[in-house]
């Protein structure tokens, strides 16, 4: 700590004004960036979101027609998941990852900085489609063909929107191994990383292997529409199926990318509020490992009602069910870090708690899918996007939120409004559950997805969603209020901040040096 | 009104409550699935109340603990945290618990694949074809064959009507099928993947241009059921409704006799001259069947996305070039190739309303027989 502070005093050689954000390598201020490009996209995508939920709020069409609907709900998810969460995560790899294994930084800042400057351009691309003729991306996220090739002007832009951010998310993974690998303290070994930094190290590992896989997809996309080519027009002799086989091998892993580093986080926050050692550290990694590894071999469950032959259908379906044990593991784990501990329910506590509740719900909601001859029934209902929702958002979304109240005492030096803090966590785990829970009850009662207008019997369901959407919608702007006040001023942090916290990362000061550590600790 | 509205909100609340109180009150609101009218949905309705125990089973067991120690373990309350952290015994157990759960739960699935698969043996076979955005039905065995598309009507979506019963579940055709009887869906699509459902049957299948998928069903009550298209295949992907319904053996007969009287009966008409107003009649009927979904029932279609047909170049430019493009579609868009949709008098009628309607005041006709002789 010492070396850092006396280091501070000679080295702080960083630019002013908006320039410093331009040209910055320092991981602290990409990180930043990430994360508050995070917090604007999850801004813009909830927008869409409140729009999609005002027009189910009633039978009949109200305030958009069907072809917008179908871009707002498509560009919500593009969104919010390559926009808010990824970008979410990267930003804490940033902050944390130097931080947290005794390293001064990442190992490659200029390709950091790149990474990140790349997201602006990519969004402000795939935003500017919506004002273009045809309108926005109007066939769902996944892109299906050939539907996706009815897009208007806007479907190229979408493609290279879609490479860009490929390419950024592969330069962050590659950031993140490499640091990881080459710059831990000595005596940090593998086994002894923090579990934050062991999740990120596997997540990065699946971006490498997924996102050229989507890359090439949309690729193919292009040609199939501009050069004639015909992988996926059966009329020319493709099939249009198979795009859907290489979109899931990219997007089954992708879902993983969306929430390893949630575990986590989680792993973090439990074990300082208890103030007891994660239970199964080893397992837990070994669990992490496995889901990845699963993660490749089940992509098929997304598409059991395409026609695939029986064995194919077993084989994706006794995979996906697989992945229920090491799932499992972690949540048996988190619970006996928490059993006979000494508790305290300060925010991050609030929110990794209610991550680990309602991720289970979406957990059994995602093993009731696995099982293929009800998937029937449940396929591209309502019950999948409550499903989803429960994983995404009070899964990772909580997650990266309750990461915001931990850490951001650490990085500001600030303590933010532990009263508004639980007041923001509770409104938002009742609304979220008036949001989600009732589209349960709609996907079983036989509500597609994906639909701006509904039968008159699904009127009330989707009501209490749509009100429990608007709320949570608007404590959201609670969050942001929070995270300002924060950043401007508030009771000075201690360095170690709470009471049960340790690893490298609470021994820096609040807030830390701008170079983490540029003399390495001692790991013992 | 809403007070009315509030009422029903509450007896939802109040049915979903009951419901997770264990009672069944549940079908009657509709927060489950629907068991359904075929040997297929029962199996599926009987595996998902399986697995829904099975979960809430671990759910109360893990929740449970974690409450408990919510409750118990905290430093308000003077624990002291204990210090352990590992056991190998105990992530054996809890890896090998779940495992021979999901075993167990593996193999009615299994069973119930196998015998959802298997489409062998059928006693009546129909090939359905997905349109944006409507179903056509072909009676392999018995050439008749039809479009199925929305029945609501256009003011009832837009709120100036009140809402029927079936609002958005309702159709011109249905699909008319016999009861106890194997039926097997081949199914495909004319365009873009849709996908084939209505949920009391207990399966749903994609329809994808250049494949050919099959489902099979057998209803054992009559009856009418409502489903729609759970692909999103643009637009007005939420506007093509499924509507199958169920007869006895000798109405199903009745019915088909009737389906192939009608159809004959077209056929010899299409071979006589009709009159302008017979045609304007009709191609009304087809174009708000057919047309109306994209190029608006006005013909003003929608700037940037579907173009209008009112004092469009096609529909007052040459007649058999406005002939052509409706049967043959265009390739790359939305406009479907209706020659194989529509028949010789459907194809004359709608051709001759386009040229004639909203001030498209073209004054000449497209006889069937033309037709018949561009085909």
């Amino acid at each position: 700590m010492n070396t850092a502070t006396t280091h501070d005093a000679h080295h702080e050689e960083h630019q002013g004004g908006l320039l410093r954000w331009v040209f910055t390598t320092n991981h602290k201020d990409i990180g930043t960036l990430y994360l508050l490009f995070a917090l604007l996209m999850f801004i813009v995508g909830g927008a869409m979101a409140m729009i999609i939920r005002a027009e189910l709020f009633q039978p009949g069409l109200q305030f958009v027609d069907p072809q917008f609907f179908n871009s707002m709900t498509t560009m919500h998810a593009l969104v919010m998941i390559f926009g808010a969460v990824m970008p979410a995560f990267v930003g804490l790899a940033n902050w944390l990852i130097p931080m947290m294994i005794g390293a001064p930084d990442m190992a490659l800042p200029r390709m950091n900085n790149w990474s990140f400057w790349i997201l602006p351009f990519a969004f402000t691309m795939l935003l500017s489609t919506l004002f273009m003729e045809g309108g926005g991306p109007a066939g769902g996220w996944t892109l299906y063909p050939p539907l996706v090739l009815q897009t208007g002007n806007a479907f190229p832009f979408v493609i290279f929107s879609i490479h860009l951010m490929g390419i950024s998310s592969i330069m962050g993974a590659i950031n993140v191994i490499v640091t990881i690998v080459n710059m831990r303290a000595p005596g940090m070994t593998l086994m002894k990383m923090p579990l934050f930094v062991w999740t990120w190290l596997i997540t990065a590992y699946l971006l490498i292997a997924v996102m050229p896989v989507l890359a090439g997809a949309v690729t193919m996309l292009l040609t199939d529409r501009f050069f004639d080519t015909s992988f996926f027009n059966a009329a020319g002799g493709g099939d249009p199926v198979m795009f859907q086989h290489i979109f899931w091998f990219f997007g089954h892993p992708e879902v993983y990318i969306l929430i390893l580093p949630a575990f986590g986080i989680v792993s973090q926050i439990i074990p300082t509020f208890a103030r007891k050692p994660l239970f199964g550290y080893s397992s837990m990694v070994y669990a992490t490992a496995s889901i990845a590894f699963l993660s490749f071999i089940v992509w098929a469950h997304h598409m059991f009602t395409v026609g695939m032959p029986l064995a194919g259908e077993l084989f994706f379906m006794y995979a996906t069910m697989l992945i229920a044990v090491p799932t499992g593991v972690k949540v048996f784990n988190w619970v006996s870090t928490m059993w006979k501990g000494a508790m305290t329910f300060e925010t991050p506590m609030l929110f990794a708690v209610g991550f680990v509740v309602m991720f289970t719900i979406g957990g059994f909601s995602g093993l009731m899918l696995a099982i293929a001859p009800v998937d029937f029934q449940y396929h591209d209902t309502y019950f999948v996007v409550a499903h989803f929702h429960y994983v995404l958002v009070t899964g990772a979304v909580f997650a990266i939120m309750g990461a915001t109240y931990y850490w951001l005492p650490k990085w500001t030096g600030h303590m933010y409004d532990e009263r508004l803090g639980k007041l923001h966590f509770w409104l938002s785990a009742i609304f979220v559950n008036i949001l989600f829970f009732p589209q349960h009850f709609l996907g079983l009662a036989g509500m597609p997805r994906r639909i701006p207008d509904y039968s008159i019997q699904f009127t009330e369901f989707n009501q209490i969603s749509s009100i429990g959407g608007f709320a949570f919608g608007l404590t959201q702007l609670l969050f942001v209020y929070i995270v300002i006040k924060t950043i401007r001023g508030g009771a000075r942090a201690t360095d170690r901040v709470w009471e049960g916290a340790h690893g490298l990362e609470w021994t820096l000061p609040s807030p830390p040096p701008y170079h983490s550590f540029q003399t390495a600790p001692e790991i013992k | 009104m809403w007070v009315e509205k509030a009422k029903r909100v509450l007896t939802a609340l109040a049915g979903a409550a009951s419901m997770l109180g264990g009672t069944t009150a549940s079908a009657e609101y509709g927060l489950n699935l629907h068991r359904g009218v075929t040997p297929i949905s029962h199996e599926a309705y009987d595996l998902h109340m399986l697995i829904f125990w099975v979960c809430v089973a671990i759910g109360v067991v893990v929740f449970g603990a974690m409450f408990i120690s919510i409750i118990r373990h905290r430093k308000s309350r003077g624990h002291q945290p204990a210090q352990f952290h590992e056991s190998t015994t105990v992530e054996i157990i809890w890896t090998t618990i779940p495992f021979l759960i999901l075993v167990g739960m593996a193999i009615p699935a299994t069973k119930a694949l196998v015998a959802m698969e298997d489409t062998r043996n059928s006693d009546l076979s129909i090939k359905v074809t997905g349109y944006q955005w409507k179903w056509g039905y072909d009676y392999i065995d018995s050439g008749v064959s039809f479009i199925s598309s929305l029945a609501t009507p256009r003011d009832q979506i837009e709120n100036t009507a009140e809402k029927g019963e079936h609002y958005l579940l309702e159709v011109d055709k249905p699909l008319v099928v016999p009861v106890n009887k194997k039926v097997r869906l081949l199914i495909t699509s004319n365009d873009v993947i849709h996908a084939w459902w209505v949920p009391q049957l207990g399966m749903k299948k994609d329809a994808i241009p250049g494949f050919v998928n099959e489902m099979w069903f057998r209803i054992d009550t009559e009856g009418t059921y409502r489903g729609q298209c759970a692909e999103l295949c643009g637009k007005d992907h939420g506007f093509m409704p499924i509507v199958v319904v169920a007869k006895n053996e000798q109405d199903y007969n009745q019915w088909l006799a009737a389906q192939k009287a009608a159809s004959d009966a077209d056929a010899a008409a299409a071979g006589r001259d009709w009159s302008k107003a017979e045609l304007m009649a009709r191609g009304e009927k087809v174009y708000k069947a057919n047309c109306a979904a994209c190029h608006q029932a006005g013909g003003t279609g929608v700037p940037g996305a579907f173009p209008a047909l009112k004092g469009s170049a096609v529909a007052t430019g040459p007649k058999a070039d406005h002939l052509k493009l409706v049967m043959n579609g265009r390739p790359g868009t939305a406009m479907a190739a209706f020659g194989g949709q529509l028949n010789d008098i459907e194809i004359a009628a709608v051709v001759t309303y386009e040229r004639n309607a909203w001030g498209n005041d073209t004054g000449d006709m497209v006889q069937p027989s033309e037709v018949k002789a561009a085909r």
